[in-house]
């Protein structure tokens, strides 16, 4: 049996690690072009794979889901701000979910 | 050392007042996650003013409420959080040489999307005092957004709860698609991610039993690295 406050304690510092380890150490810009390369393209690939498919299936109609991430991604295209495709996502599920449940 | 330490304080925080609001609504769908992984109120609120990290907060929980092995929870934040290592490399070339290393502990610990965006937008070397402005409405909302999540999300109305739920996500798509824009090799590479998410979560054997923690970092890790050696990036802006 885990503790969850074991858990969040190894969140809390791994965190923490990775975001003061480039303040404090590495005051040498990254040259090797692999690492510089998969260190770029990691933020991408790990939203985008955590978004979909959770996206749909956290929503109590999946179509809501669906609808929700499409939507999202137009507004996102559109350059709404961060908070607003978020407020956006909800507000689609809200009310396709009227209709569709 | 920093000039105007109390207008900037102040000059933060009415910057950190809208950037909270936002953080309370997608907090409140990451406590709805977190009361799935069995977190008490107050461990949520803990978690989030501990980690101030969406993405890597999320990972974490989907771990707990899995129950996998705290070896699994420290890879999976490694790779939840691998972009903060970016904006902390990034944050550290505009940073004053003299700045203190205290000072460069407490920035560091609030490296998030919208903190360090509006901390590097500002001209010049960056004053540390503004930063801690705005963290303090900022993240008291995230961490109390948490925890209203956790107790709220078994109260409210199905209807309301399944459309917060979606607020995460909308934050993650609203990262990824404006870089896409511009640069085509981050569009088809999110487009072959949600493809191949969506096969390794339904169709895929083996990789449809594990995990939706273990199935990211693995996805991860195999993408990035096809992608570093099809399209590495040569120049040295990123």
């Amino acid at each position: 049996m885990h503790s969850t406050w074991i858990y969040i304690m190894i969140m809390a510092a791994v965190t923490f690690m990775i975001r003061a380890l480039p303040m404090t150490l590495i005051r040498k810009p990254i040259r090797n072009v692999f690492i510089r390369s998969f260190l770029y393209y990691v933020p991408y690939v790990t939203l985008a794979v955590m978004t979909f498919p959770a996206i749909i299936e956290c929503t109590n109609s999946m179509w809501a889901g669906v609808l929700a991430l499409v939507i999202g991604i137009f507004a996102a295209y559109k350059n709404v701000s961060l908070i607003g495709v978020a407020l956006i996502c909800c507000l689609t599920v809200f009310i396709s979910e009227l209709f569709i449940l | 050392m920093f000039k105007d330490k109390a207008p900037v304080l102040k000059e933060g925080f009415k910057d950190g007042i809208p950037i909270g609001l936002g953080y309370f609504a997608v907090a409140f769908s990451l406590g709805i996650i977190a009361a799935n992984a069995g977190l008490s109120a107050f461990q949520g609120f803990m978690a989030s003013l501990l980690c101030n990290a969406s993405a890597g907060e999320y990972a974490g929980f989907v771990v707990i409420a899995t129950g996998a092995g705290y070896l699994q929870m420290v890879i999976m934040t490694v790779v939840a959080n691998m972009r903060y290592l970016l904006m902390s490399t990034a944050l550290s070339q505009r940073c004053s040489s003299s700045m203190s290393l205290a000072h460069r502990l407490v920035l560091s610990f609030y490296i998030t999307d919208e903190l360090f965006g509006i901390t590097i937008a500002r001209k010049g070397k960056v004053n540390p005092f503004y930063t801690y402005g705005a963290v303090v409405p900022a993240t008291l909302m995230w961490a109390s957004g948490t925890a209203m999540g956790i107790i709220a999300g078994n109260i409210l109305p199905l209807r309301i709860v399944s459309a917060l739920s979606v607020a995460l996500y909308g934050m993650f798509i609203a990262v990824i698609i404006p870089p896409a824009k511009e640069n085509r090799v981050i569009l088809w590479t999110i487009i072959a991610c949600f493809i191949l998410s969506y096969l390794s979560a339904y169709h895929l054997p083996f990789m449809k039993d594990l995990s939706s923690g273990t199935r990211t970092i693995i996805l991860t890790v195999i993408i990035c690295s096809a992608v570093a050696c099809l399209f590495p990036r040569e120049e040295e802006d990123a």
